[in-house]
């Protein structure tokens, strides 16, 4: 699978925010085998704690996958971007541009307009989107060679809340890099999204909130890999009626 | 002269961003900077001169989903 040219093996990408510590986040990145964190941009204390956060990010010897988490509007999500590229000195960005504070929805008008802006300016953009096809083409215009979709609002941990527009998107992308991002609560989900066929999935909550958050760190990933091969191997049709498995003829008559 | 640094006002002597980061004790951090809103990359700080008044940005990485 590759991400703007890039190979990556892992389809489990990881959040990096709400771990009791910074030992456990490292435990829960170790053990899921990941390859991609994302990582924010946040006001730095006269501590230098976000440096330090930095240098313990680098020992994990994953690929940083920035994010504009918070910003509502283009420039906002357009200047953060331009920080975050110096910063990480990468050319990805999740891009989010987010309409609502309580659903935390994309607004997908102000995502496409910085996604252009930022293609422009050779970003290589992931942007946080919802399931709807029209934006998906509209993204697809302004550069993104990825697409994002939300399974359910981030950190709601709900799952998938429309698998079949997940499908949809699915089959009318068939070359597109699909990444369910955000919603996903349980293992069961992360396997459900990647049935769907969907190439990814990045999760946070899900493993920082969980009581063991390594343990479950790696039971996504085994999901993921379960989900993937289904996926793979050709699911079968489902049927509304039950069909006997053990073959009716040769059936002793006892009456 | 006054400037507001990540939302708080503080007094510098620097009349040039990249002093002022030092004077502020962002030196050695890895920190990228925005000057009323509007990226100010890390080899452009020496030349960008400061006015009362200005709102800078100084970001730093941070956990993030």
């Amino acid at each position: 699978m590759e991400f703007y040219g890039t190979e990556i093996t892992s389809r489990l990408l990881l959040g990096t925010a709400q771990y009791p510590s910074p030992a456990v986040l490292a435990e829960a990145a170790k053990s899921s085998g990941t390859e991609i964190i994302t990582v924010s941009l946040r006001r730095e204390t006269a501590d230098g704690s976000g440096t330090a956060f930095w240098q313990e990010l680098q020992k994990t010897g994953c690929r940083i996958l920035p994010n504009t988490a918070g910003c509502h509007s283009v420039q906002e999500a357009v200047t953060t971007a331009r920080m975050a590229r110096e910063l990480f000195d990468t050319p990805w960005i999740k891009l989010e541009v987010i309409g609502h504070s309580d659903t935390l929805q994309p607004d997908v008008f102000g995502l496409v307009e910085a996604a252009r802006i930022l293609s422009s300016e050779g970003f290589q953009v992931f942007p946080y989107t919802t399931d709807d096809l029209v934006v998906g083409e509209k993204l697809l215009e302004a550069g993104c060679e990825v697409l994002m979709p939300w399974g359910a609002p981030i950190g709601s941990g709900q799952g998938l809340r429309n698998p079949d527009a997940l499908r949809a998107m699915r089959g009318h992308f068939p070359g597109v890099p699909l990444i369910v991002d955000a919603g996903i609560g349980r293992p069961s989900d992360a396997a459900q999204a990647m049935e769907l066929g969907m190439d990814a999935v990045l999760l946070n909550t899900a493993v920082a909130k969980a009581g063991d958050p390594a343990g479950m760190a790696r039971a996504m990933a085994l999901a993921v890999e379960a989900g993937r091969a289904g996926f793979a191997a050709d699911p079968m049709e489902r049927r509304d009626m039950a069909v006997p498995s053990t073959p009716v003829l040769g059936m002793a008559e006892f009456a | 002269m006054k400037i507001i640094v990540n939302a708080k006002p503080h007094e510098v002597s620097a009349s040039d961003l990249q002093s002022a980061l030092r004077e502020l004790g962002f030196a050695c951090s890895s920190v990228a900077t925005a000057l009323n809103g509007t990226f100010v990359a890390r080899g452009q700080r020496a030349e960008v001169q400061l006015a009362e008044g200005d709102q800078l940005e100084v970001l730093a990485p941070m956990q993030g989903g």
